[in-house]
């Protein structure tokens, strides 16, 4: 992409200003639906700086998966569940959120002056990748094929544990009187009859 | 290799030819792409619903839309007249941003996703690299748009069907990239342009269609699902469900729902088009035709003929997929929504698997017919 230099400070200054606007509203708003949906905001934003950073595969993995499916599970989890229970209201609420508050608001000034006092090693010339999407898989697949494996190891352990979770294969015993024998392997919800030829 | 038509170069060039200063030609070339997107791909969404009509009506001997126009052809026009002058009615107790918010997503990332579409070589707004994964990331946002028409409509059967939709095109968008994902192995790379080119050479024989019959037939049906489409319609189930996310709907709102709709459609019928017909490329190659006529490939007046042919064939094998969904959808009944799950998750994913595994076992294999 070649964008003049007044196109690309304009673009990034609103990119990051929807990025913190958004984030800020996922923080802070008070209805977790609004949060869930400026969280998809957050992650298209997020997806705009990489493509004006000439990553345009990046951006757009960004979007199916971040947007497209964590964003949408999120959203599901939340519709499907959709518990209407005022949050108690916790003990010392103020000093808990001014401590919190002065934590991040330290860390925003460690990492601006991490920022401004690191004598960065800017390279003033552009030079033109072929291909990104090339440069990306010969990347992974030469020089950090490790790191790409341990990660698909990581998403294959996340995916076992999920399935193991979803599953339930302890079924708790519940006695004649129909009180259940250990509390902590009984279902949340309430166990349904199993609908007539489920099968496919 | 031909240069082909450069149309941006001949209208820039035009424009300052009249005394326009060059960045305000560039402007207004930037604003054709969108002009024509939207046009286009509104009057192709219309034809669907008038061969909708048509199709079904001819299956049933019913006549269908007779009266409006030769054939009944400007009733979807008569269609978007009401719709547009409707009031503009939200329920009193739905959420009023995110029920305005929700059908522009839908919409809008329906839109997009025709930027990367090609029509011939140089026919397309925009060769970005990416090609088919921008579709595939793009039109993965609008569940979000459906989720929250569903949510913000206050009303059961709309969170429903919102949640349905969501469900639906997350678990048949992995088999549909997996499909695709085969494709662009074989054609080294995601452009939708280099996945045409590769197909060319030997008219009808070289299209993707014969090298990925088992591909073809999960993208088909994860396409199908990806619109929407009766036997996958569940997330709109007009008997159960009084239509879904739509419920609440109505004028203005209602029709972006409905033209994304058929503008996905038209999307699915183009992409099975790019992907495993051959695009733009006629049954046979288009040099014979300019060989036996004795025309240099190179003259601008059969490079013009050459670009409507390859339009009119993309288009003609897009509508192909149209009708046959057309057909389809008054022929099958409804899946339930355990069975629909079922096939996504159990049935068209592992053999998705199986075919990308057999597909690079038979690129590494053949690498003259599987593309090297």
């Amino acid at each position: 992409m070649n964008l003049s230099e007044g196109v690309q400070v304009v673009s990034l200054v609103i990119l990051s200003a929807m990025v913190i606007a958004a984030a800020m509203g996922v923080v802070l708003l008070p209805n977790i639906v609004y949060a869930a949906f400026l969280l998809g905001g957050v992650f298209i934003s997020v997806a705009g700086l990489y493509l004006l950073l000439n990553a345009d595969f990046v951006a757009a993995a960004q979007v199916l998966i971040y947007v497209g499916a964590v964003n949408v599970l999120i959203l599901f989890a939340i519709m499907l569940v959709n518990k209407r229970q005022a949050y108690p209201e916790f003990k010392l609420s103020g000093l808990r959120n001014t401590i919190t508050a002065l934590v991040c608001i330290a860390l925003f000034c460690l990492l601006t002056i991490t920022l401004t006092s690191t004598n960065w090693a800017i390279q003033p010339a552009t030079f033109v990748l072929t291909s990104t999407l090339v440069t990306i898989a010969k990347h992974f697949f030469y020089d950090y094929l490790l790191p790409f494996e341990l990660a698909s190891v990581l998403l294959l352990v996340a995916l076992i544990g999920a399935i193991v979770l979803a599953r339930r294969e302890f079924i708790a015993d519940v006695q004649k009187d129909g009180a259940i024998v250990d509390e902590s392997l009984s279902l949340l919800e309430k166990p349904r009859e199993q609908l007539v030829g489920t099968k496919l | 290799m031909n240069t082909g038509i450069d149309l941006q170069r001949s209208l820039i060039e035009f424009l300052t030819g009249l005394g326009l200063p060059f960045g305000l030609a560039k402007v207004i070339w930037m604003l054709i792409p969108m002009v024509v997107i939207v046009l286009g791909v509104t009057v192709g969404a219309l034809a669907c619903t008038w061969l909708e009509r048509k199709i079904s009506a001819a299956m049933q001997q019913r006549i269908g839309p007779e009266y409006a126009g030769p054939f009944g052809i400007l009733l979807p026009l008569a269609d978007v007249g009401k719709l547009l002058i409707k009031q503009d009615i939200m329920p009193a107790k739905a959420d009023p941003i995110l029920f305005t918010l929700g059908p522009l997503l839908v919409f809008i990332s329906i839109f997009l996703c025709f930027l990367v579409v090609p029509f011939g070589e140089h026919l397309l707004i925009s060769d970005l690299g990416t090609g088919i994964f921008f579709i595939i990331a793009i039109s993965s946002i609008s569940p979000i748009g459906l989720l929250m028409s569903g949510y913000s409509s206050n009303n059961k059967y709309a969170l429903i069907g919102g949640l349905r939709a969501a469900a639906q095109s997350i678990s048949y968008e992995i088999p549909l990239a997996l499909a695709a994902l085969a494709i662009a192995m074989m054609s080294n790379g995601l452009s939708t342009v280099d996945i045409v080119n590769q197909q060319a050479g030997y008219g009808i024989l070289s299209w993707n269609l014969w090298r990925q019959p088992v591909g073809f037939m999960i993208f088909a049906i994860a396409a199908l699902a990806e619109c929407e489409r009766l036997p996958f319609d569940l997330p709109e189930a007009d008997e159960e469900l009084v239509a879904g996310y739509q419920n609440e709907y109505g004028g203005i709102k209602f029709a972006l729902f409905y033209g994304g709709s058929y503008a996905n459609l038209l999307l699915a019928g183009l992409l099975v088009a790019i992907l495993y017909l051959g695009g733009w490329e006629l049954p046979f190659p288009i040099d014979t035709i300019s060989d036996f006529l004795g025309i240099s490939p190179n003259a601008g007046w059969w490079q013009v003929i050459a670009a409507a042919l390859g339009i009119t064939m993309t288009l003609l094998k897009a509508y192909f997929f149209i009708f046959f969904a057309v057909l389809l959808r008054f022929t099958v009944p409804r899946v339930r929504i355990d069975q629909l799950l079922d096939l996504g998750w159990k049935f068209l994913l592992p053999i998705g698997l199986v075919n990308l595994l057999l597909t690079a076992a038979l690129k590494l294999t053949f690498p003259f017919a599987f593309g090297g």
